[in-house]
């Protein structure tokens, strides 16, 4: 059954067989290339602001560049990495596997999200190339509107471009998971995975639209002069605001929920039980979705916007966290009484714990009103953001393509340097960003390209912390691409893990499933004589 | 390098040790939280690592237990809540005798006026111990200024007025940044904020250039730009009369009732047309372009003094 010619990977290998192809299979891997290009670059312009910022004086850079590169590692990030990553990448490969589908709903919508992504990434790298942005990835009017002299039209119109991808990925899962699930796959034995996808396809549908006209409206008073946001033309600069943490609050949690899935799936299957509270951390995602709606005000508690409007901001956000620590206690009490082994996806999922977890707790004090006039756009912003973006979202991503890596490719990844390449990333993280918490506290802003000297000893810290945690990501981006030759072969199930996807061979044949499959226990549900290990 | 390295920033203003105290609750609160979730992962990583001959247990959920988890953090985020916002408040609410200062920023530096009419750039010199309330505007784009020290910081907007106040406690020269990103040189929208004893600041401010303070600029402006032809007490004059009207309300031509504030008079002076005072005719040309926002400050400022006498 394990014939080359059967895997998706196998049969057409032209570049039109791929440009042209439908296969979410083969979609998804063209993602994985399209995202970690960008997160190459992006991790460059990241390297450069850590290196300027080794001395307090701007030595390296012009204060010009400086403002340029971290505009660019955040816009690179944010919109061309880690919103695409998880869903584009793992979602698209797996969401029809899991279910038992042979594609997504709308296969060829699904060819031209990727299209469309990529056009978008390639407008943003013109508006790089041509001489790069400087508004910050926040794009604040009036200084993005009227003020700047970088290619913002450029940079804003590539972000504009890949919001519709997003839409429309989106879309397309809700339409997958509503309409082609297997026989007896209910919706409470969908895997987590499947659930968080579903409900960050929501936040996708529902929230890129608002950014992506108010990124035009910065565009059209830009070009046209027509006062929307600069208070010389009549506008208000406060609404910017609004608009855009309408849609960037919640985008976090586009990131931060498929993570989350990655993790249930992942600790599932290396403690051999159960997740622990299905139903509570299938709704938890739904609860986040919702509420995360409702938080964006906590980004503007010194913007002048109303006293008791950042009252109420405050206090849903604190509400948003019960369900962000509802998951971290199950997916805890899931390792209880379990017969746990560390192979890497492992090793990077108890990573994501204690890095979420502090990236959740330092969330609560960023919601507290009175903490949060201080340490507002300082450093301690962007450790926490970095704690949940990269301490999360990153870890649960290389956690999640290690885990399907056997999956995708049919080969094994090298075991012992991927799990000592998961400790550097562990402890070079730490050392990036913990410094950073104290320095934001100490009042050191974000964004500061000169800063004084005292702040000097943390800062060098946190550059030491980012050589090593770019030490652990290239050790990564060598061996994976190895492994695709030398590899050990993967069976179908090297983990021994439970769920559709597993079922199949590894790689997957171009239709998924020769008979399709029919769905008789609940998720991670194990058979009783599979459970002792000998 | 190390020189004056620290881990800890100074307190210098009434409220710095309260949100310390706050800020240092949670710290002790997370690092609880953390090291909890860190000691159950570790634990059970050790006593249930995968054993020949030993299966998982059969664990589906347990609904005491998600409630107590949901529950104790509900209670704790609510009770952070209460305490956040009790002191927020205690920030946000201006008291009434606050030494009034006017505060401009514009790419990339700050300007500073004192109640006496005394200016400076980059550098703010406050007494010790009095309530010193700063009204904001920008000239251009989105600043913020932000003391380390004081626990304070507050966005400086064009087109709109913001107010941060404080007590200064500890004499001192502390930073002051511009927390908003607004630009090249935003990094070096840096200066000071010197807190001196109370009869330093006073001969600090009798070495400096006289200058009149923002109520005699104020009523200079009100004559030379000729506000007083149609502003003035004369029945049947063109304007209102201002005197005595500051802090009161407006009543507007399409039936609205309005405070007459700062934010009211700027309105008035960029775009009278705007919200007319009802029984008045538009005749008030805009005054855009040629009065600087802190113009319109001392104009503001002396609009209220016109108000104080009226009520004495």
């Amino acid at each position: 059954m394990e014939t080359r010619s059967s895997s998706y990977l196998g049969g057409e290998y032209g570049l039109r067989s791929w440009f042209l192809t439908v296969d979410h299979k083969r979609i998804g891997i063209m993602y994985l290339l399209g995202v970690s290009f960008f997160f190459l670059l992006g991790g460059l312009f990241a390297v450069l602001v850590r290196l300027e910022l080794l001395t307090p004086p701007g030595d390296l850079f012009q204060s010009e560049t400086y403002n340029k590169l971290f505009t660019l590692h955040g816009i690179f990030m944010v919109f061309f990495f880690l919103l695409p990553s998880i869903p584009a990448v793992l979602g698209n490969f797996l969401l029809p596997l899991m279910i038992g589908a042979k594609d997504l709903a709308f296969p060829k919508i699904n060819l031209l999200s990727w299209y469309i992504f990529m056009v978008g990434g390639l407008f943003t790298l013109y508006a790089m190339l041509a001489g790069g942005v400087d508004t910050g990835w926040t794009f604040y009017t009036p200084y993005s509107s009227t003020y700047a002299n970088s290619h913002v039209i450029m940079a804003a119109l590539g972000i504009f471009i890949s919001g519709f991808s997003s839409i429309l990925t989106g879309v397309n899962f809700i339409a997958t998971i509503h309409k082609l699930r297997a026989p007896g796959l209910t919706w409470f034995r969908l895997p987590l995975f499947v659930w968080a996808h579903y409900a960050t396809s929501l936040i996708m549908v529902l929230g890129t639209p608002v950014v992506a006209i108010t990124i035009l409206l910065v565009a059209v008073e830009r070009l046209f002069h027509v006062g929307i946001f600069d208070p010389a033309l009549g506008g208000d600069p406060v609404l910017f605001q609004h608009l855009f943490w309408f849609y960037s609050h919640p985008a976090v949690y586009i990131m931060i929920l498929p993570a989350m899935g990655v993790m249930s799936e992942v600790i599932a299957c290396f403690s051999r039980k159960r997740v622990f509270g299905y139903g509570f951390v299938a709704f938890s995602s739904l609860t986040i979705a919702v509420l995360g709606f409702l938080v964006w005000g906590h980004h503007m508690f010194v913007s002048g916007q109303s006293v008791y409007a950042g009252i109420v901001f405050s206090l849903l956000s604190f509400l948003v966290a019960i369900p962000s620590a509802v998951k971290v206690f199950n997916w805890t009490a899931t390792l209880y009484r379990g017969s746990i082994s560390f192979e890497t996806p492992m090793m990077y999922a108890l990573g994501f714990i204690g890095l979420f977890t502090i990236g959740g707790l330092t969330g609560i004090m960023l919601a507290t009103l009175a903490v949060d006039v201080h340490v507002h756009d300082t450093y301690f912003v962007v450790a926490h953001f970095h704690f949940v973006m990269v301490g999360g979202v990153v870890m649960a991503y290389l956690g999640g393509l290690h885990f399907w890596w056997p999956k995708m490719f049919g080969r094994m990844y090298p075991e012992l340097l991927a799990r000592v390449a998961s400790i550097i990333i562990f402890v070079g993280f730490n050392l990036t960003f913990l410094p950073q918490f104290v320095l934001g506290y100490l009042g050191m802003p974000r964004r500061y390209h000169v800063y004084p000297d005292e702040f000097q000893v943390l800062n060098v810290l946190s550059t030491a912390g980012a050589s090593i945690l770019g030490l652990g990501f290239l050790m990564t981006a060598a061996y994976l691409p190895w492994s695709l030759k030398y590899g050990k072969k993967a069976g179908a199930n090297p983990f021994d893990a439970v769920g559709l996807e597993w079922d199949t061979p590894s790689p997957p044949p171009a239709h998924n499933f020769d008979t399709p499959p029919v769905v008789t226990h609940e998720a991670y549900e194990r058979k009783e004589e599979e459970l002792v290990h000998v | 390098m190390f020189e004056n390295f620290s881990l800890w920033p100074e307190q210098a203003s009434s409220v710095a040790g309260e949100v310390d105290a706050l800020y240092g609750f949670l710290l002790g609160l997370s690092v609880f939280f953390s090291l909890g979730i860190v000691a159950a992962l570790v634990l059970f990583s050790i006593r249930y690592r995968r054993q020949p001959g030993r299966a998982p247990s059969r664990i589906e959920g347990s609904l005491p237990l998600e409630l107590l988890w949901t529950g104790i953090p509900l209670v704790i985020v609510l009770f952070v809540f209460a305490w956040g916002t009790k002191l927020f408040l205690k920030t946000q609410v201006l008291p009434v005798d606050a030494m009034p200062f006017q505060v401009t920023g514009k790419q990339w530096m700050w300007k500073i006026r004192h109640p006496t009419g005394q200016s400076e750039i980059n550098t703010l010199h406050v007494p010790a111990g009095r309530e010193i309330a700063l009204s904001m505007i920008s000239e251009d784009v989105i600043h913020s200024f932000f003391i380390p020290a004081f626990r304070l910081k507050k966005d400086v907007l064009p087109g709109m007025y913001t107010s941060l106040w404080f007590t200064p406690t500890e004499p001192g020269t502390y930073h002051l940044f511009c927390a908003e990103y607004c630009g090249t040189k935003h990094s070096e929208m840096v200066g000071e904020v010197v807190v001196l004893d109370p009869s330093e600041y006073q001969t600090w401010l009798e070495g400096r250039p006289a200058e009149k303070d923002p109520v005699a600029a104020g009523a200079l402006l009100f004559q030379n730009l000729r506000c007083d032809t149609c502003h003035n007490t004369t029945s049947g004059a063109r304007g209102p009369d201002l005197a005595g009207r500051f802090g009161g309300e407006v009543a507007t031509q399409d039936g609205q009732k309005l405070r007459f504030d700062e934010r009211y008079v700027r309105e008035s002076i960029l775009e009278p047309a705007k919200r007319l005072s009802a029984g008045f005719q538009p005749l008030m040309p805009s005054y855009q372009g040629q009065v600087s926002e802190s113009d319109i400050m001392n104009l503001t400022a002396y609009l209220k003094s016109l108000a104080k006498q009226g009520a004495n």
